[in-house]
């Protein structure tokens, strides 16, 4: 006998993230999905923008990590609140692992949550977490070949970081030609060349924050 | 590796689809998955062979079927392959394109006893 089922296979994961944005959504919180390889770059950015935002922003991070709570432990210096998530060797977070930490942060006083997933470019695509963005980070030291050879990833995110731009000079990199793939993959998305070491462009990606952030507000308070 | 979560997920599907309709076996899995998915078709095979050992999904042939990324220009109409994951219309070069397929990660069908 057939039986015919159509089902999307991720349907309990998004799901679980469906009812996470909801909760988002009531709190007023804007919540980003960090993405990239291992060593791109996502908790140096992390530092750098809770150092500027802070006093501005009520921020918290959920950091996702194989085994470890070295980002967690980073992020703490910095004094806003911090939930390790460790995936225990898992390649990447999924909304179930979000839920179960949701209620070690008071979700009534943040404007924004930073979720920085495990070091991939592959799967943590495919898995929706409750976030109202996925922004991908790819460094200058990767090679400018990984947007065609991963482009979901580019697709998925708001906005890409092309981080440590500082580096140009010492690799083959081709800012340009990234850009023209980033862009043909995902002509609507916002590019944002930085460098967490220098600091230069970061002031684009706080600008770029901080509207993200008053869209949602304004969403709310409608 | 992720096909792990991917085939524990159909293996939900298939077994929850099987109770419902009182089958003993399932024989055959049908997949979709399309182009623009990070699931490698041998890695899930061999994941979902793990974890359906013991139930009655063991030994059940996985058919996967790829589906071809394809967009949709909203500005022309024109309907075509994406080629190098350029969503830009190859006719007028809109950047308003719809992805009409090639996102998929569905279990199509069952064949069951
Ligand atoms: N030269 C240079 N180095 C940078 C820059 N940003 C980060 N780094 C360095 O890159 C290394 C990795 O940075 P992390 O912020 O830990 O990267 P990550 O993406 O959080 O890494 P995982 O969480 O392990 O995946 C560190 O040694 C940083 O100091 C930059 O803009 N320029
Ligand atoms: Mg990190
Ligand atoms: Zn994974
Ligand atoms: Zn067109």
């Amino acid at each position: 006998m057939q039986i015919k089922v159509m089902t999307n296979i991720l349907e309990k994961n998004d799901q679980v993230a469906a009812a996470l944005q909801e909760r988002f959504e009531k709190a007023g919180i804007f919540v980003i999905n960090l993405l990239g390889s291992p060593g791109c770059g996502k908790t140096s950015l992390l530092e750098k923008t809770i150092k500027a935002l802070k006093e501005t922003l009520s921020i918290a991070v959920i950091e996702g990590d194989l085994f470890t709570a070295k980002d967690a432990e980073r992020i703490e210096q910095h004094g806003v609140p911090v939930v390790q998530i460790n995936t225990g060797g898992g390649c990447h977070l999924d909304a179930n692992m979000i839920q179960g930490v949701l209620d070690c942060l008071d979700l009534g006083e943040l404007d924004i949550i930073v979720i920085e997933n495990v070091g991939n470019l592959v799967c943590p695509a495919e898995f929706n977490i409750g976030e109202d963005c996925k922004v991908t980070v790819l460094s200058i030291t990767e090679g400018d070949d990984k947007p065609l050879k991963y482009p979901l990833i580019f697709k998925q995110a708001s906005a890409v970081i092309l981080n440590k731009v500082d580096l140009l000079p010492y690799t083959n990199f081709d800012l340009k030609a990234a850009e023209k793939d980033i862009t043909a993959i995902h002509p609507e998305v916002t590019l944002l060349p930085v460098s967490c070491q220098t600091g230069e462009g970061l002031e684009a990606w706080f600008n770029w924050l901080m509207k993200q952030v008053q869209i949602k507000k304004g969403k709310e308070s409608k | 590796m992720h096909e792990m979560s991917i085939a524990q997920g159909i293996l939900d599907i298939v077994l929850k689809t099987a109770a419902e309709h009182n089958a003993v076996k399932i024989s055959c899995i049908k997949l979709l998955i399309g182009q623009m998915t990070q699931v490698e078709p041998e890695s899930l095979k061999f994941g979902f062979a793990a974890l359906a050992a013991n139930t009655i999904a063991d030994g059940a042939v996985v058919d996967i079927t790829i589906i071809p990324l394809v967009g949709k220009c909203n500005s022309c109409g024109q309907q075509f392959t994406v080629e190098r994951y350029s969503f830009l219309c190859p006719l007028c070069h809109s950047a308003n394109i719809l992805v009409v397929s090639g996102r998929e990660l569905a279990v199509d069908y069952l064949e069951v006893e």
